[in-house]
């Protein structure tokens, strides 16, 4: 019982190039992993760029995504496929892992750690040099296509310390690591992502490298450039400057009245 | 005024001191011009009023000279308050009291600002006196209140630094505790006493440094990404010297108050100050202070503090609207260079010209240096050698005879947010002047008081203010001596049959945390993902999966604990038909309850505690989280000695940090004790009570939980106040101790 209706690969496909400024060797080590379909991990605090790294290496390779959010609940099943009942009986589905396998996609499976242990384990055998996929409840044992890759992101430190995943998972996997880029890189991406001038791109930097500073000191992750990205947008939108970074840079990321009150002193110092 | 209405005015005063004949003329004239005429006989009437009670014709001098403006201010009602407060103060022993009175209100009621204010204010002053005011035999108040006279004595100030509720909560303080006690009261009311001068700092009005703490620590962190240790000091007591921000290698100095000024918010003080500070950190360098002379000296501080305010405000460009409200604008032909010293004058003018492009200054010089100043900065913003040259070309343009003057113009010249820059300079020519050699000796001492923890300040709960007393008991932590390890194995062996029974009962018991069982042919909820993947498999004809259920149940255990052993003196007794002492059945129940939990494999700690007086409660270490119950801590346990009191709550206060630290689910505090909370220095028998009772509160609002043991018979009439209904337990038969502690615990945590 295989998918009888030809397969549209080309909804995964990123047709324009997605906006993404390189900070390093990320894109020829990337290339090289991929060359070899060497698993990849990619680490790195929230809204760094990561997501946005896999899109555009997607676009670059000329290879469909399927990007899978984790998730707590995710069963094994929601990555491989499962039956589902119809009027004459049964139907198989696949899973997004599945298909990635079939079609030869860039499987990216976002935030890893949500997912329960259990779960992962199920890539296990798609990352090693089996590159297999047994599916036991139909009985298949897919080959995975050769352009294949699977890709996950972690972001480590901000979870609970129960949420980490297995060695004999991460040991399956090359790592690169994301960081926020460098102060005059991330005023240029502002720039050109949210298409503001370089002088209140260079502040937004400032105060969000402000709230960096206070990681671990009441603040579990500091200021990200997408947050930043959005008090630009906000500020494109005709909101006052100062009122943007207050909704875009302060409210979300946190509650403590202290660093609300500090980081508001920064706005308002930086922006006079 | 016609001599005749004078006298007729003259007549209605009915008193005849000399001294007020005198000034009678000058007296009635400011009264006329500020009163109605009703006033006028009002204030007469009140005047009579008090040169009747006997004080001598100061009072009388005083309330005539002072009245008018008084009512000026204020208004006519206020000749009535004051007389009649004056007479009734006469009416008690505290006659001495009515001459400060009478100097404290002018000020006080330039202060309060209205009647209402001044009646509210008369009020906790008398009400202060009657509370102070003690008789020896108890018939009559006889003994003047000792602290009164300082009180009024110290008032202008008290009213400068609180505000009224303030100044009440303070009086009140010192009332409650040293009502009884004259000397210590006289020293309290005259701001003598640590006490009195910290309960005062909490009553301040303005930005108190305690409450910000944080924040400022925040505010470094994160926008000079700078760590440093803040230390406050007190403006308050010091007014001649008038300490000034500074910071060395122990920290930054800033003062533990600041009050908004010319619209600058006291938080926003506080962070200029901090940024001032923050940025000579980054970017000032050193110098050799030998090469300069004093005067070339300041000016290069003052060029260099406008340097990095500069750099500052490139980075923070926000800042300069308080820079330019808190920076002082001396005019510029204020100061008078014949008469005094102008150099500070002129560097003030310098540095203003060069934060504010509107200074409108017409000097050349300082235009010049202006200009000299700006073309360096602008320049990747100069350095701090680059200012020395600007200062000393500065300093030599300058120059004045009058410069040498010893009478210096310091109005309109301080800047409140500047250090006093003795970061800057180093001095390579030691001086031999004799203090050094004190100096020397005082530090070895220091050092030496260093040896062992120092101690941790725990605040107490006063029940009366409902508020805490701030760092009131000093808790000193050490590890406790250890003894011989044989005896704990020994008791282990005495106690074998117990241990037997135990193990049985902990095999039982029920684990703590809840998880998840899937497969259940019966259970609780259908498990969607299970029931379906059966249906699909029953319809395409294989074996159904009959386990489609799941359940919940307990699994794992992850508790803390902390034992907190009660090591006062009344330990050592033997009860009655006992042959241990309790003490030493403490000792068998600890090593068993450790063996105990040991074995369930939870977290935890044991403690000892006894307290002599406020100032000295101990607190012994015999088992930390991250130890075994190894032989050091056996030899601990023997070695467990009975003395001193009983201070509960601090002892509560100290275990609870390390409790509150553990990362499990639950925290559990269990208390030994065989008695009510107590201490030598402690008459109302409520107070320690209430007090362990708020540290108990403080435990559960963290999320941690408290059970007491209690070997007090009697404990039955405060045990359920402090611990509540369920959170105690109070073992009558002492002897069986050994057994009921392991089995309570076990009975606890499942």
């Amino acid at each position: 019982m295989t998918n009888t209706e030809p397969f549209d690969t080309d909804q995964y496909k990123i047709s324009d190039e997605p906006y993404y400024e390189v900070q390093g060797d990320e894109v020829s080590l990337y290339e090289a992993a991929y060359s070899a379909r060497l698993p990849v991990m990619v680490k790195g605090p929230t809204g760094c760029g990561k997501s946005r790294f896999i899109e555009h290496m997607a676009w670059k390779l000329g290879k469909p995504l399927i990007t899978v959010a984790c998730n707590e609940d995710m069963t094994a099943s929601d990555l491989v496929g499962r039956y589902l009942l119809d009027a004459n009986g049964t139907r198989w589905l696949d899973g997004p892992l599945t298909t990635a396998a079939r079609i030869g996609a860039i499987c990216y499976l976002d935030e890893i750690v949500e997912a329960r242990q259990d779960t992962t384990v199920v890539i296990h055998p798609l990352t090693d040099h089996r590159r297999t996929l047994p599916l036991d409840k139909k009985g298949e044992l897919i080959e995975a296509h050769p352009d294949f890759q699977l890709v996950i992101s972690y972001n480590p430190g901000y979870q609970s310390l129960m949420k980490d995943l297995k060695q004999s998972t991460k040991q399956r996997f090359t790592g690169l690591n994301f960081d926020y880029p460098s102060t005059k890189l991330e005023v240029s991406i502002i720039m050109k992502e949210a298409g503001i001038d370089e002088d209140t791109a260079t502040k937004l930097v400032k105060i969000a490298h402000a709230a960096r500073h206070l990681k671990g000191h009441g603040l579990d992750e500091g200021i990200s450039t997408r947050l930043i990205v959005y008090a630009a947008t906000l500020m494109n939108n005709g909101i006052d400057k100062k009122a943007a970074c207050r909704m875009a840079l302060v409210r979300p990321i946190t509650d403590d009245a202290d660093i609300i009150d500090t980081l508001d002193h920064a706005i308002e110092s930086i922006f006079g | 005024m016609s001599p005749v209405d004078i006298q007729h005015y003259r007549g209605q005063l009915k008193c005849n001191f000399k001294q007020i004949e005198e000034c009678f003329d000058d007296y009635i004239k400011d009264a006329l011009r500020n009163l109605s005429s009703e006033g006028v006989d009002k204030y007469l009437d009140g005047a009579s009023k008090i040169c009747m009670i006997g004080r001598g014709w100061e009072p009388v001098s005083i309330y005539l000279e002072e009245m008018p403006q008084m009512v000026q201010r204020l208004d006519e009602a206020i000749l009535e308050v004051i007389s009649e407060t004056v007479w009734s103060m006469s009416r008690t022993p505290n006659g001495n009291s009515i001459p400060p009175l009478m100097q404290c209100l002018p000020e006080a009621s330039r202060r309060l600002g209205s009647t209402e204010q001044v009646l509210n204010f008369l009020a906790i002053i008398l009400k202060m006196m009657e509370q102070t005011t003690v008789s020896i035999h108890g018939h009559h108040a006889t003994i003047p209140s000792p602290g009164l006279p300082k009180l009024l004595n110290q008032t202008p100030y008290l009213l400068s630094q609180v505000s009224l509720q303030g100044l009440s909560n303070w009086v009140d303080y010192g009332v409650r505790n040293y009502g009884n006690h004259p000397e210590r009261q006289k020293d309290y009311f005259s701001l003598q006493s640590a006490d009195s001068k910290a309960m005062l700092q909490r009553e301040r009005h303005g930005t108190l440094y305690m409450d910000h703490e944080r924040q400022l620590d925040m505010y470094l962190r994160s926008m000079w990404q700078d760590e440093s240790y803040f230390v406050p000091y007190s403006l308050g007591f010091d007014p001649l010297t008038k300490p000034v921000p500074y910071y060395d290698e122990l920290g930054i100095r800033i003062p533990d108050v600041y009050d908004d000024k010319n619209g600058v918010s006291g938080i926003d003080r506080y962070r200029l100050t901090i940024a001032h500070i923050a940025a000579h950190r980054r970017w000032t360098k050193q110098l050799v202070a030998d090469n300069f002379s004093p005067f070339q000296r300041v000016a290069i501080e003052h060029l260099e503090d406008s340097r990095v305010e500069c750099l500052m405000l490139q980075e923070y460009p926000g800042l300069k609207k308080q820079l330019l409200a808190m920076h002082p604008k001396p005019i510029e032909d204020d100061c008078d260079s014949e008469r005094e010293s102008c150099i500070r004058h002129r560097l003030a003018m310098l540095s203003r010209a060069i934060l504010d492009d509107q200074h409108g200054y017409q000097n050349e010089h300082i235009l010049n240096a202006v200009r000299q100043f700006q073309e360096a900065v602008s320049n990747a913003g100069a350095s701090t050698e680059q200012m020395v040259d600007i200062a000393i070309s500065f300093i030599a343009r300058t120059r004045l005879q009058s410069d040498q003057l010893a009478n210096m113009r310091f109005e309109n010249t301080e800047v409140d947010y500047r250090d006093d820059n003795r970061h800057m300079w180093v001095f390579i020519e030691e001086n031999d002047e004799a203090e050094d050699f004190d100096d020397k000796q005082k530090m070895e001492k220091e050092e030496l008081e260093l040896d062992g923890l120092p101690p941790r300040h725990y605040p107490e709960w006063d029940y009366a203010t409902t508020s805490f007393k701030p760092d009131w008991v000093s808790v000193y932590e050490a590890v406790h001596p250890s003894g011989s390890t044989a005896d704990v194995d020994a008791i282990l062996d005495k106690h074998a049959q117990l241990a037997k029974r135990l193990k049985k009962l902990l095999d039982l018991l029920k684990p703590q945390n809840y998880v998840r069982q899937r497969y259940q042919e019966e259970g609780s909820e259908l498990d969607l993902d299970v029931a379906i993947r059966s249906l699909i498999d029953y319809k395409s004809g294989a074996q159904p999966d009959p386990r489609i259920n799941m359940n919940h149940k307990h699994d794992g255990r992850d508790i803390s604990v902390m034992i907190l052993l009660d090591l006062s003196e009344s330990l050592n007794d033997i009860p009655d038909g006992a042959e241990q002492s309790i003490l030493q059945l403490s000792q068998e129940a600890v090593s068993l309850l450790a063996w105990t939990i040991e074995q369930l494999g939870d977290n935890y700690a044991i403690a000892g505690f006894h307290s002599d007086t406020r100032h000295n409660v101990r607190y012994y270490h015999i088992k930390g989280y991250s130890e075994k119950f190894d032989d050091t801590v056996k030899s601990r346990i023997s070695a467990m000695q009975a003395g001193f009191s009983t201070r509960m709550g601090s002892a509560i206060r100290h275990a609870s940090h390390y409790l509150e630290a553990q990362k499990t689910d639950k925290k559990v505090m269990l208390i030994l004790t065989d008695g009510e909370p107590s201490d030598i220095d402690v008459d109302d028998d409520d107070y320690l009570i209430r007090d362990t009772k708020k540290a108990v509160d403080e435990l559960s609002s963290k999320g941690m939980h408290s059970y007491c043991i209690s070997l007090d018979k009697k404990a039955d009439d405060y045990i359920q106040d402090i611990f509540g209904a369920g959170g105690y337990t109070v073992i009558d038969n002492v002897e069986k101790l050994p057994e009921k502690l392991p089995l309570l615990f076990a009975t606890l945590t499942s």
